[in-house]
């Protein structure tokens, strides 16, 4: 792929729109200098460039470049029927494909009118918080990474997730390409020992974030590193559509978990974690508060779990035609707002299909966030973002 | 929530001109959708944005939707003479006949939003604008400087679908490299052929490669290629 080198934009005589991020003007001395991050760097999470201009330390301007695993999943999957593309909703975030499936499986049954038996949303609501559990967990090891802490927080959080993926495999058969839920339900129901099994694992789960909070929260290079570090308003987060923790962090009380009350969401009492500051550190602190407000719903599901099958046995799952027209549907993804929208056309393909990926969106402000700081801090407000990067290019 | 009949007349009494659409959805979803003319679609998009009970201050999802030339067919009853022969006499009678007409719908890109308020916890509200047609550098308003969300947005609707948005702050391609010069998402795009990685394209391959230098339409790589061949 030819390289767009020379389009690093340090254009400083063009002046930014209204709403585009502060000018922030070198001071004079000395040269800028047009630094590439990435696309193979260990800090873009995947192969993510991002070019900047520094002035010494400081920031003067980032654009970031998208792309390089780009395979249009879209068009693909206009050839293909309804149920074919869901396998490729896992690809999109690999560390969160059951909540992928979920939200597609959403819009579909929105475009269909299909009804999810009880069990199978229960099931849905179980595997859905465990994502978040295992994505919340590695972003917070993740970004300790990136602080310097070499290993050990990411490591820790990699142990509980391997336990929640081997949970993963034992039901649906993969750790991570799950393709496990289905138009009206999910693909097969779980035996009351994998119930036992996902209680068990929970058990262990609040002693595992204690010890994370107690490493990491008070621990004197995260605070001196992420407090005060890529501050985010409300109101920029708003307007640029800024979803998920992200959201929260800048003190936006914005949970499609309780907007939208999707699934059975409305029959469990969880609290939505808000931050004060908007900086790296509280959203490295509402990653950890949402992981515990995860186990009290896996915990409340696990309780209230009734029987009964996982899938209408009538319900046509493959080769089914939607009536001509269109639907929107979204969950609160782990890390965002992940969104279908379809259109029908009345033949067994979808006309159109729309990924919403929050991944993506939500770099919309890493400009505004690192502007003015320290190229180190880059690394780290860009991890404290989340993203991965099959979903931000599809 | 209002419904979409109540926000058209919101807008039409407070935007003059807004020349709003209600786009039904027949689907079970029923998440029926607003056209704007795009004259006016800052500016409706700008109240939708402030006005105190809407407030729609996050736009979620914007995307493009590709409508090609459509021929459809239509049974017309159509009454004519017809001149019969009964046992040697003619006759000339009217008859009606249902007769299969055609006729070309012309295409037109769409960009569609999907816009939600978390002030008010209320949406979908779909707000959808259509092009004139469908050729290259085709334009419509950009929504950016209402909702900043729009911003990578729309430029994956120009990088894929190859629409202009005038207004926007940095309108570059998002997702394809800048010297490629199709749309993929079109309905009507031809994927290159494995020939441009292929080092000893012959047979088929070869052919389809042939066919390919001849077309417009085509990748980066092609035209350096071209390119080559024209030093030569």
């Amino acid at each position: 792929m030819s390289s767009s080198a020379t389009d690093i934009s340090v254009d400083l005589a063009k002046p930014p729109g209204w709403n585009r991020p502060p000018l922030i003007e070198p001071d004079g001395e000395g040269e800028l200098l047009e630094l590439a991050m990435g696309p193979h760097h260990p800090s873009t999470h995947g192969v993510f460039r991002m070019d900047v201009a520094l002035d010494g330390e400081r920031v003067i301007r980032l654009k970031p470049v998208f792309g390089y695993l780009h395979r249009n999943h879209e068009k693909l999957a206009e050839g293909m029927s309804y149920l074919a593309s869901m396998p490729f909703t896992d690809r999109l975030d690999y560390m969160c494909p059951l909540t992928n499936n979920w939200a597609y499986a959403l819009a579909v049954e929105k475009l269909t009118g299909q009804e999810v038996p009880e069990r199978a949303e229960y099931l849905r609501v179980i595997l859905g918080e465990l994502t978040r559990v295992v994505n919340h967990a590695s972003a917070i090891g993740f970004l300790t990474q990136e602080m310097g802490a070499s290993g050990t927080p990411l490591m820790y959080a990699f142990r509980e997730r391997e336990k929640i993926l081997d949970l993963f495999e034992a039901l649906t058969g993969a750790r991570m390409m799950v393709n496990y839920m289905r138009f009206g339900g999910c693909r097969v129901d779980a035996t009351p020992a994998w119930l036992a099994g996902v209680r068990k694992v929970l058990d262990g789960l609040p002693k595992f974030a204690d010890e994370f909070e107690n490493l990491l929260c008070s621990n004197e290079i995260v605070m001196a590193r992420a407090q005060g570090v890529g501050i985010l308003r409300p109101e920029l987060a708003v307007n640029a559509g800024i979803t998920g923790p992200m959201l929260r962090a800048s003190g936006v009380n914005y949970d499609i978990r309780k907007v939208d009350k999707y699934g059975i969401y409305d029959r469990f009492k969880f609290r939505v974690p808000l931050g004060d500051h908007g900086d790296v550190y509280d959203r490295f602190m509402i990653r950890l508060l949402e992981m515990r407000e995860s186990f009290g719903i896996i915990d409340q599901a696990l309780k209230d779990i009734p029987g009964g099958p996982v899938m209408d046995p009538k319900a046509k799952v493959r080769g089914f035609r939607p009536k001509a027209g269109e639907a929107y549907g979204r969950i609160e993804g782990p890390k965002g707002e992940l969104g279908f929208y379809l259109i029908s056309d009345g033949g067994p393909n979808p006309y159109r299909y729309r990924i919403r990926p929050p991944s993506l969106i939500n770099l919309t402000v890493l400009e505004d966030m690192c502007l003015g700081s320290n190229v180190a801090d880059v690394v780290l407000i860009f991890g404290s973002v989340d993203i991965v990067l099959g979903e931000v290019d599809r | 929530m209002k419904t979409v009949e109540e926000i058209k007349a919101a807008i039409d009494a407070a935007v003059p001109g807004a020349g709003v659409e209600i786009v039904p959805n027949p689907s079970v979803s029923a998440q029926h959708s607003l056209r704007l003319a795009p004259e006016a679609a800052v500016a409706v998009a700008t109240f939708l944005r402030d006005d105190a009970e809407l407030s729609l201050d996050f736009l979620s999802n914007a995307t493009g939707v590709d409508w090609p030339d459509k021929e459809v067919a239509e049974k017309v009853k159509v009454t004519r003479l017809v001149t019969k022969t009964v046992d040697g006499v003619e006759t000339t009678a009217e008859e009606t006949v249902e007769e299969t007409q055609k006729h070309v719908v012309p295409g037109c890109l769409e960009a569609v939003y999907h816009l939600f308020s978390v002030a008010r916890g209320h949406g979908p509200v779909v707000i959808r604008m259509k092009t004139a047609n469908r050729t290259d550098g085709v334009q419509l308003p950009s929504l950016t400087p209402v909702w900043r969300s729009a911003e990578f947005q729309e430029r994956e609707i120009f990088d894929l679908f190859g629409i202009v948005f005038t207004g926007h702050p940095d309108l570059r391609r998002l997702l394809m490299w800048e010297e490629f010069k199709d749309h993929p998402m079109r309905r009507d795009y031809v994927e290159p052929d494995d020939f441009e990685y292929e080092p000893t394209a012959h047979d088929d391959v070869l052919k389809r490669a042939e066919a390919h230098r001849s077309r417009e339409q085509g990748s980066g790589i092609r035209d350096q290629e071209r390119g080559v061949e024209a030093a030569q």
